[in-house]
């Protein structure tokens, strides 16, 4: 049976493990307040003959404030390479959280935009232009309600289609202006030839850029393990579970 | 032109503010600009703490407590005051 690791990541409280339980059986702890999800869940399901192994990770408004949960999420994404990252958002704040939708874009193509507690937005008389969505952010996007079990045949539906390969997203490309496009440009040259193209080159030249220190530490950390693999049994890399706070 | 510009430390209680600067660096702004303080957005000051500091502040639909620390350089113009 074919395996796919999935990925949920969004902000706080956008109901990724009220969809993670619902799709797995497992009770992760949810609840109405920010930041419950501190260890990363790891759950299996099965839909029409495909096994899906959801990765539930913790809630956060960005990924690159380098906190604990933060760069849990953000080394999940960037080093565990899910088959693909379901990006959760709260259809009744879209505003604050296509911030992290949009740093997920830039970090994999593998993105399905899951656009949850839709039930919410229309008792608040939100309407959501998904054809506009999809347009603009050149990834799947579908709206749900979790906890309903609402629109999550189509979700998982797409998600199989991005994570088979069948479907490839091609990501709007976010672009910082002149100069910061040119060092952009200087950069991905060194960044392929001491990374080769397991990372994603333009992001990995971003966060340099910014001064990245948490991500150049964990970047340093695997290269070394991966070049001493007899130093412990990183060789295969298991993503431990993470406390924060 | 940004004459009426305040602190958000300075804001009184109740008031909106449409942020005009953030004067803070480092992983800190990083933060701040996550968590909604960005310029151009607006920003609600709901409760001081009974000892003045932290704040809670209102910021695209969430509600977000600050240190004096920060909210200190972080600027907006308060709304509604063309009157005044
Ligand atoms: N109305 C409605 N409520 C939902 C929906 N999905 C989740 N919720 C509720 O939203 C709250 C937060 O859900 P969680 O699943 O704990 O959210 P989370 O994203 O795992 O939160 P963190 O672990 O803090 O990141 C819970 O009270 C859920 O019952 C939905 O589709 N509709
Ligand atoms: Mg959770």
């Amino acid at each position: 049976m074919n395996t796919y690791t999935v990925a949920l990541a969004g902000n706080p409280n956008t109901g990724k493990s009220t969809l993670f339980n619902s799709l797995t059986g497992m009770r992760q702890h949810t609840g109405n307040w920010a930041g419950k999800t501190v260890l990363t869940a790891e759950g299996d399901c099965v839909r029409g003959g495909t096994r899906f192994r959801l990765v539930d990770l913790p809630g956060t408004y960005s990924l690159y404030s380098n906190s604990a949960d933060e760069e849990a999420a953000r080394d999940y994404i960037i080093f565990e390479n899910p088959d693909c990252a379901i990006v959760v958002l709260d259809a009744t704040s879209l505003e604050r959280n296509l911030n992290l939708a949009l740093q997920v874009l830039e970090m994999t193509s593998r993105v399905v935009v899951c656009i949850n507690l839709i039930d919410e937005a229309e008792k608040l008389g939100i309407r959501i232009d998904l054809q506009t969505f999809r347009q603009r952010l050149g990834v799947p996007v579908v709206a749900i309600s979790a906890r309903h079990n609402r629109g999550v045949d189509a979700l998982m539906e797409l998600v199989e289609q991005v994570a088979s390969g069948q479907l490839a997203p091609h990501p709007t490309v976010l672009t910082y202006g002149d100069e910061i496009e040119h060092k952009i440009g200087e950069l991905e040259p060194l960044v392929r030839s001491a990374l080769g193209t397991r990372y994603p080159t333009r992001w990995v030249a971003l966060r340099l850029l910014d001064g990245d220190e948490g991500l150049l530490a964990s970047l340093k950390k695997r290269l070394h393990d991966r070049a001493m693999p007899q130093s412990g049994k990183e060789g295969e890399i298991r993503y431990e579970r993470t406390a924060c706070h | 032109m940004s004459n009426k510009e305040v602190a958000l430390s300075e804001a009184e209680t109740g008031s909106r503010l449409v942020l005009s600067r953030i004067e803070v660096d480092g992983g800190m702004r990083r933060r701040l600009l996550d968590l909604g303080f960005v310029p151009g957005n607006e920003v609600e000051v709901i409760q001081r703490s009974p000892l003045g500091d932290p704040t809670a502040f209102r910021v695209s639909n969430t509600t977000i407590a600050l240190r004096r620390e920060e909210s200190s350089r972080i600027f907006g113009e308060p709304e509604g005051e063309e009157l005044a």
